[in-house]
C-alpha cells in the first residue's frame, strides 16, 4: 500500500496568518521531494483560498480557517475550509476577473490561480455554509 | 532543477518563514513624477493592503504619473499583488502614465503573465 500521511492546520482568519498558513503547508509538502516550482504553486493556491476565506468567508470578521493536507503516494490533497458566509453562484466566483470587492482592489483572479497551478479543484458552498475548496497536485513524480 | 531536500524540511521552513515574519514598510523613490516601488519579499493579501495604502499616498501628494514595479526581492506573489499594480495602473492611466516591472524573476513573470496584467504593463528586460 502506498505510504500516506496527513495534517490538520486550524487558526483564525487574520491576514498574518497567510503566511504562516502556505509556508507550513510548503513544509509539509517538502516529504514528497518537490521541485521549487511545484513549492511555489502550491504556496500561491493556498494563498488563495485563504485569502478569500478571510475577505469572503467572513468578510473580515473573525472565523476559524481548517487546512487538511493529505499526502497518498505522489498525490497531495488540500482542503481549505471556512465556516463563513458562503458563495451563491460558484461557477460565476470562478470566472477570471469577476470580484464582488472592486474596491478592494481584488483582482478576480484567485480560482484562475488555484486552477493554474494545481491539478483539480472543486469548491463545495452554499450561502450559510461555508466554503470548501479541494485541491490536488502530483507532486515530485518525475 | 534545484529540489528541496527532505533532510532539510525543518531549517527550510524556519529561513522562510522568519524571513516573512519581518516588519515590511513599503520602500520606494520618486524622480520627478515617476514613483518606483521596491516590492517586499512577498506580496500577499496582508501587505498588499499597505502597499496601496503608502502608494495612493505619494501618487497623489507627488503628481505621480509613471509607477515602476521593482520585483527585485520578490520571490512570492499572488493575486492580491495583481489587484494593486491593476489598480494604480487605473488611477494614472487617464493622465497618459504608464506602468513598468523590473527585476522581474521567472516566476514572478509567470504571474504576470498568467493574470493578463502584462497587457497593460511592460516587463523590462535584463540584457
Amino acid at each position: 500500500m502506498e505510504r500516506a500521511n496527513e495534517m490538520e492546520l486550524i487558526f483564525d482568519s487574520n491576514s498574518e496568518n497567510e503566511s504562516f498558513a502556505r509556508v507550513t503547508v510548503a513544509a509539509f509538502m517538502t516529504q514528497l521531494n518537490p521541485l521549487l516550482e511545484e513549492v511555489s504553486d502550491v504556496k500561491t493556491a493556498v494563498s488563495e483560498a485563504v485569502t478569500n476565506a478571510i475577505i469572503h468567508g467572513y468578510d473580515g470578521e473573525e472565523g476559524k480557517i481548517r487546512i487538511r493536507c493529505r499526502m497518498v503516494g505522489a498525490e497531495l490533497y488540500i482542503e481549505v475550509e471556512d465556516q463563513g458566509k458562503g458563495i451563491e453562484d460558484v461557477a460565476k466566483a470562478m470566472e477570471p476577473l469577476y470580484t464582488t470587492r472592486p474596491e478592494l482592489d481584488r483582482s478576480g483572479m484567485g480560482f484562475a490561480f488555484m486552477e493554474a497551478f494545481m491539478d483539480q479543484i472543486t469548491v463545495d458552498s452554499a450561502p450559510g455554509k461555508g466554503t470548501c475548496v479541494k485541491m490536488k497536485k502530483t507532486v515530485g513524480e518525475r | 532543477m534545484r529540489r528541496i531536500c527532505r533532510k532539510t524540511a525543518c531549517p527550510f521552513f524556519e529561513a522562510i518563514y522568519s524571513e516573512v515574519k519581518e516588519e515590511l514598510q513599503m520602500n520606494y523613490q520618486v524622480e520627478e513624477n515617476c514613483l518606483t516601488i521596491f516590492l517586499p519579499k512577498e506580496v500577499d493579501h496582508h501587505n498588499a493592503e499597505e502597499i496601496r495604502r503608502e502608494a495612493d499616498k505619494v501618487i497623489e501628494q507627488k503628481h505621480i504619473k509613471h509607477i515602476i514595479f521593482d520585483f527585485h526581492s520578490t520571490d512570492f506573489m499572488d493575486s492580491s499583488g495583481i489587484g494593486v499594480i491593476m489598480g494604480r495602473y487605473r488611477q494614472i492611466y487617464l493622465l497618459g502614465g504608464d506602468v513598468w516591472a523590473v527585476h522581474a524573476s521567472e516566476r514572478m513573470k509567470r504571474i504576470l503573465n498568467m493574470s493578463g496584467v502584462t497587457k497593460i504593463m511592460q516587463v523590462y528586460e535584463e540584457e
